[in-house]
């Protein structure tokens, strides 16, 4: 287990101001720990993508990363109110972002896609009402 | 070209000064929507974009553009500008359009 790093970061509802702190973070880690530059951009495009995703559309939530020596997990879970049909949160293009969340130039739809896109496995368990855990893995 | 000489033209107003003036360029990008920015910008690109808000500097960091240009007299938001100098981000501004601001830059690296 010496060979795994294990990071915990808790997520705040609706803040936009620290949105991106956890994903800075965890790539400057990535960085020091002489991961390439092509895996610690699809980790920081992924988890920044969960990250916002979290902020706007469930309340926050808790982010674990989990580095060992051939992959980076991401494990984000939240207790928001679920995704109803994730085929249709998969397609680039649909989002139920609102209005405020557009002004900030987000709402593109683009969130669960580029998460897909960037990581190399993803996993999305979820409950209407009870919440959404999406597992993400980058190979190195 | 690297982000010092680009600010040597003096053809933009200077923001935040960033800590690494010394990368070279290597094109420019432009776009407003941030999930777009996030997964296409160039690393050591000029990101030229009329978003003044937080996110901007967060998808900066991140994709590791050698700086931003705010367009249209875009300008940043306080909390913003907190940011660009606790992450040592250089942005740059100009009242030129997008278009016109990034064909700017890559007449400069095409000179």
């Amino acid at each position: 287990m010496s060979d795994q790093l294990h990071l915990t970061y808790n997520i705040s509802p609706d803040d936009f101001t620290r949105a991106g702190e956890a994903s800075s973070d965890v790539k400057g880690k990535l960085k020091q720990m002489g991961v390439s530059p092509e895996a610690v951009r699809k980790v920081a495009i992924a988890m920044y993508e969960g990250e916002i995703n979290m902020v706007i559309h469930a309340n926050g939530g808790t982010i674990n990363i989990i580095v060992s020596p051939d992959e980076v997990k991401m494990i984000l879970e939240d207790e928001g109110p679920g995704i109803a049909d994730i085929e249709l949160a998969m397609q680039a293009g649909y989002s139920t972002a609102p209005d405020k969340v557009r002004s900030l130039g987000f709402g593109a739809g683009m969130g669960l896609p580029n998460m897909k896109k960037y990581s190399d496995q993803m996993k999305i368990q979820t409950e209407l009402g009870v919440g959404t855990t999406v597992t993400m893995t980058v190979k190195l | 070209m690297t982000v010092k000489e680009l600010i040597q033209k003096e053809k933009y107003n200077v923001v935040n000064y960033g800590d690494d003036l010394e990368q070279d360029i290597t094109k420019p990008f432009c776009c407003d929507l941030l999930s777009i920015a996030m997964s296409k910008a160039p690393e050591k690109s000029v990101w030229v974009t009329v978003m003044g808000n937080i996110n901007t500097l967060a998808v900066a960091e991140l994709t590791d553009v050698a700086c931003i240009i705010l367009a249209e007299g875009a300008e940043l938001d306080n909390i913003a500008l907190q940011k660009a100098k606790a992450q040592n981000i250089t942005v740059l501004s100009t009242n030129e359009p997008i278009f016109e601001a990034a064909l700017t830059v890559y007449q400069y690296l095409h000179d």
